[in-house]
This record gives C-alpha cells, sequence and structure tokens, in this order.
C-alpha cells in the first residue's frame, strides 16, 4: 500500500517536471527573449549594452541554469508579470481562482447528483424506457462537444426563453446562493458537468449491472428482502467504489472542459484568463496559467489514485 | 416498433428475437449501425468531394449577405444562409468537413502507426524497454494534453501541419498500451514458440504471427479514439488555435458565430450539430465495432 503511494507521487512529480521542461523549452522555441527587450544593431543599442542586458536578466548562463532558475520563481509563485497589463500573473491568477473553482465544485456535484442515480436506475430496470433515457442522455453527453452544448444551453435558455442570464459571473456583492447570483452559475456547470456525469452514469451502470449478476445479491432477494434494500443495501454499496474513484479523474477533466465553458459564458475565471492570453500573445499568462492547470490536474489525478488505493483492498500494488 | 416487448423482458433473460421481430425497422437499426455508416459516409464523400459539391466558394465574402437567414430568405443565394460577412454557411459546413476527414485519415493513422510499433517492441521485447515506453506512456497520459497544445499552437503558429502534428501526439498512446497488453498474451501462446523453434527472425515472428492478432485490438481502439480526435481538433480551433480562418473548420466556424448568436444562431449552431453527429456516429461506430470484435474492451467505454 505504502508503496504503491509512494510509486504514484514520484509519478506526479516526474509529470510535473516534463510539464515543466516542456513548457520552458517551448517558451525559448517562441524565440529569443533577449529579442523583446533589444534588438542588437537596432534602437542605439550596442554590444556591449546588449551583453550587459543578457547579463542582467540571466540570459548569459547555460540553459540548464536559466531552466532551474526559472523552476525555482515559479514553485515559489512568482509567474513573472503579465505583457498586457503588467500586473503579476500569480496576483491575476489567484483572483480569477475563486470563480473557476465555483463553477467546478458545482459541476462536479451535478455530475454525481445526476450521473450516480440515473446510472442505477437504468441499471435496474435495464431495457427499459428510463434505461434508453439514461443511455441516451450518456451517449448524447459524452459525442456532445461542450462548446456545442453552451451554444444550444445558450440560444434556448438565453435567447429564445429568456430564462438565464449569460455573460458574467454574476453580480459581485451578493452571495452564490442567492437567486441573483446563482442563476448565472446554472447553465456554465451543466455544460461542464453533462460530459462527466456522461462517464459516471455509464461506469456506475456497469457496475451495477455487475454486482446485481452476483450470487449473494440472488440470495438476499430469495431470502425475501426488499429490492429496494437488496439494491441499496447490498448492491449499491460494492457497486459504488469503482465510478467514485474514477469520479476524482472525472474532475480531473474539468481543468480542460473550464477553459472552454469560461470563454463562452465569459466567466471571469483562470480558464477565460488563459484563453485571453492566448488572443494577445501574452506569453507569461499563458504558460503560467497552463503550468497551474496542469498542477491542478496532476494532482486530482493523484487524489484519485490515492482513493483508489485506501477504497479498494483488492488493487495490485505492482 | 417492438419497444414493449423489449421492456416487459426480465434482465437476465434475453429472449432471441422471433422471425417477426427481427425484420422490424427498430430492430434493425439496434442491430446494426446503419444510421451512423451512412453519416459517415456522407461525411467522407463531402470531405473528398468538397470543390465539387459545394455550391459556393467557402470564403468568397459577399456583404449584402452578410447573416442571411436560411433557405434563401433575404434573396440571398444561401441554403442554410450567410456568416457575418456573408460567406455561405452551407458550403463552409461542406468543406469543414475535410478538416475533421484529415484528422482521421493523417492524424489516426500516423498514431497507430506509432503506437503499433511502439506497442510491439514493448510487449516483445520487454525488460528495460518495456519499462521505459510504459513509463513514457504514463506520464503521457498524465498531461492535460489540450493545455500543453494550445500553448504549442500559438508558439508555431495556428496552422493545418501544427494541429496534425498535435494530433499525432494525442493519438499514439492508447495504441501502445492496448497493443502491448495483447502482445504479452500472443507471445506465451504455443504457436509463437512454435515458429521460434522452427528458426523464424524476429521480425518474421512480430509481423506474421503476433501482428495479426492485434488487428482486432487495434482497429477497436482506433473507432473508439477517433470521435475525441475529431473533438480535440474542434476544440482547439474553436479557441483559437487550430485551423487559422478563414479556412473554414467546424471548430472556428463555432466561434465566429458565437457572437451572433442573437441575430443569426445558424452560423454557430449548424457547424456546431455537424460536429456533433460526426462524433456520435463515431462513437456508435466504435461501440459496436469493440462489441463485435473485442467485447473485452468494453472497460474502456
Amino acid at each position: 500500500m505504502r508503496r504503491y503511494l509512494i510509486r504514484k507521487l514520484i509519478f506526479a512529480i516526474i509529470t510535473l517536471i516534463v510539464a515543466t521542461i516542456f513548457v520552458f523549452a517551448l517558451s525559448r522555441m517562441a524565440g529569443d527573449p533577449l529579442l523583446l527587450f533589444a534588438k542588437p544593431g537596432g534602437y542605439g543599442m550596442s554590444q556591449e549594452r546588449v551583453d550587459q542586458l543578457s547579463q542582467k536578466l540571466g540570459l548569459d548562463k547555460p540553459l540548464i541554469v536559466q531552466y532551474l532558475v526559472w523552476l525555482g520563481r515559479v514553485v515559489t509563485g512568482d509567474f513573472g508579470e503579465t505583457i498586457v497589463s503588467e500586473t503579476s500573473v500569480s496576483k491575476l491568477i489567484w483572483e480569477r481562482a475563486a470563480p473557476t473553482l465555483q463553477l467546478a465544485v458545482a459541476s462536479f456535484i451535478l455530475s454525481i447528483l445526476m450521473g450516480v442515480p440515473l446510472g442505477v436506475l437504468s441499471a435496474v430496470k435495464r431495457g427499459s424506457m428510463s434505461d434508453y433515457v439514461s443511455r441516451t442522455i450518456a451517449l448524447v453527453g459524452q459525442a456532445a462537444p461542450i462548446f456545442w452544448v453552451c451554444i444550444m444551453a445558450i440560444l434556448l435558455f438565453a435567447v429564445t426563453l429568456d430564462w438565464l442570464p449569460v455573460g458574467t459571473a454574476g453580480p459581485d456583492d451578493v452571495p452564490f446562493w442567492t437567486w441573483a447570483k446563482f442563476k448565472y452559475l446554472i447553465m456554465p456547470a451543466f455544460a461542464l458537468g453533462w460530459g462527466p456525469a456522461a462517464a459516471l452514469l455509464r461506469l456506475t451502470r456497469s457496475a451495477m449491472l455487475e454486482v446485481l449478476d452476483s450470487e449473494y445479491v440472488t440470495l438476499a432477494r430469495a431470502k425475501g428482502t426488499n429490492y429496494n434494500v437488496v439494491i441499496w443495501k447490498h448492491a449499491f454499496r460494492n457497486a459504488i467504489l469503482q465510478p467514485l474513484t474514477t469520479s476524482a479523474i472525472v474532475l480531473a477533466s474539468f481543468v480542460t472542459g473550464a477553459v472552454v465553458v469560461e470563454r463562452i459564458f465569459a466567466w471571469p475565471g483562470v480558464g477565460q484568463l488563459m484563453t485571453d492570453a492566448v488572443w494577445n500573445n501574452d506569453f507569461p499568462t499563458l504558460t503560467s496559467t497552463v503550468l497551474v492547470f496542469t498542477a491542478v490536474f496532476v494532482g486530482t489525478n493523484f487524489l484519485a489514485d490515492m482513493l483508489y488505493g485506501v477504497l479498494n483492498p483488492v488493487i495490485r500494488y505492482d | 416498433m417492438n419497444v414493449q416487448q423489449t421492456s416487459t423482458a426480465s434482465p437476465a433473460a434475453q429472449t432471441a428475437p422471433t422471425p417477426q421481430q427481427r425484420l422490424t425497422l427498430w430492430y434493425i437499426l439496434r442491430r446494426w449501425p446503419i444510421l451512423p455508416v451512412l453519416l459517415l459516409g456522407l461525411l467522407v464523400t463531402l470531405g473528398l468531394g468538397a470543390d465539387w459539391i459545394a455550391p459556393n466558394d467557402p470564403i468568397d465574402q459577399s456583404l449584402p449577405d452578410r447573416n442571411a437567414r436560411p433557405l434563401f430568405q433575404d434573396d440571398s443565394p444561401y441554403l442554410l444562409g450567410g456568416d457575418h460577412v456573408g460567406r455561405d454557411v452551407l458550403s463552409r459546413v461542406i468543406h469543414g468537413a475535410r478538416v475533421s476527414l484529415s484528422v482521421m485519415a493523417v492524424a489516426l493513422s500516423a498514431g497507430m502507426l506509432i503506437g503499433t510499433g511502439l506497442g510491439l517492441l514493448a510487449g516483445y521485447a520487454g525488460g528495460l524497454v518495456d519499462e521505459v515506453i510504459t513509463r513514457i506512456v504514463d506520464i503521457w497520459m498524465g498531461f492535460p494534453f489540450l493545455l500543453l497544445a494550445l500553448v504549442a499552437a500559438i508558439i508555431f503558429g495556428a496552422s493545418f501541419s501544427t494541429i496534425m502534428v498535435l494530433m499525432i501526439l494525442v493519438a499514439w498512446v492508447s495504441f501502445v498500451r492496448n497493443v502491448r497488453a495483447d502482445v504479452l498474451v500472443l507471445k506465451e501462446s504455443n504457436f509463437v514458440a512454435f515458429a521460434k523453434i522452427s528458426g523464424a527472425s524476429t521480425t518474421r515472428i512480430l509481423a506474421r504471427h503476433i501482428f495479426p492478432g492485434t488487428v482486432g485490438t487495434i482497429t477497436v481502439i482506433a473507432s473508439l479514439s477517433v470521435g475525441n480526435l475529431i473533438l480535440y481538433e474542434a476544440t482547439l480551433s474553436f479557441l483559437g488555435a487550430g485551423i487559422p480562418s478563414p479556412t473554414p473548420s467546424w471548430g472556428n466556424m463555432v466561434a465566429e458565430g458565437r457572437d451572433y448568436l442573437q441575430t443569426a444562431w445558424w452560423t454557430s449552431v449548424i457547424p456546431g450539430t455537424a460536429l456533433f453527429l460526426t462524433v456520435m456516429s463515431l462513437n456508435f461506430f466504435g461501440d459496436w465495432l469493440r462489441d463485435r470484435l473485442d467485447p473485452r474492451l468494453r472497460q474502456l467505454g
């Protein structure tokens, strides 16, 4: 058990390191950073001054040293300044973290509330109309591009029916559980949560089917136990393990989904910061947000592995 | 329709269909992926023949037909309306099929080639080679690849070739894992041992004895992952890091039409729906193929 966790932790760390190398290498491929400040031969810059500048910026040192210096700053949360507004990137990310977190938590809860009960229902009533409906929901959720879901939702609920507002995260001066603010959350959370809900639904369904087929369920039923008790107490408790552990991985998929959803709904989160950086060619902001998201992604994956190891004692610790 | 009949059947006993049942439309549609195959056939035809089929030039702008409504309203010459600069939405959707088709043709086959090769190598060689390849795959899978692709696309400039390379980088991993798993089983089998005894070279064993055993898996993985690849491309294009405008791709069409949702819904809804139907058909077809060829892989779904 312990060995398994340590292994997974080492993997998570290696993945993160590879990600930083990747981002650093890419940022260097974008061009010589010195050229951002000084064009040799241009602007009346002497070679001497250029050398001085490169020394000041640490660009005369070998690449590996530069990488380590950069890594040290990233780890301590110093991401530099944005090109557009020259404010500190880490401050910006920090400001934008709350809306993203709100969105992610809402979608996570929604996807569990949608995926698990429908999965159970569709397994218990296999072959019935509700099974077909649930499976269709899952099928559409897995095939529909997030941005398509967003646009259809806006078209239906905002443009045609005019029930829900679009455009921001709502007024700042009210807490999110009030309707005035909550109504802004509904569509984005739904769009982000549908795909994961579909995955959970399918997993729950197949896990439930497997358990319902087992002998102890047959025995429980033969004893004359109430069918609802058999489903929820005997079968569900055993079946839910795998979907639950996978739900942590599902959480990781929000990372990429949030980028798209925040862009469409103008949700003022980190994802929007990232896509704005894409449009503005704001490289420091782009790389930092990507790094933050990668860290979150790797972190949640590690948590999922841990949860799996703790909850499932039969796992192979190879 | 025999919905009633199937719904009353108990979960455990799936009774064999009666001859009349076999002939109902519902039964046939459930058993054979006819609709998906028709849609995919349409996609391939449109993609390959876009130049001849599309009624108008996909990048030809015409300001009078700006946001022209579908079905030739507003005296526009366009069946599915015009977009914000008066380009024909229908022609753009048809040409956009090309991008999705190229993702299928280029990225998937290259990824398949690389992934299968590495999978065969890792599974058969074992030892250090296996260890290294498996670890690389593990780390690769731990990445939020779309985000790194975003960075890469910005640096190398959003272009057709950048996107294809990125898609190959996404595609190869799942092949390695599953092919390797197959090879591990196959290489212990008797026919491989016999081949070895009779003096067949490693290349021959891999090519003639082991590879054929993995074809089923490869086909299934290809059909299951292609939908996701197309989604990836569309998402990158949507975020402005994919196929650059004015070349039509379903992703960038949706992105451009998004600002006109209130006045001209068709500019974004039509390409989005095309994308949705394509991915849905591919998933359907993939599921069907998997159940037919390799039910073992059900776990992946």
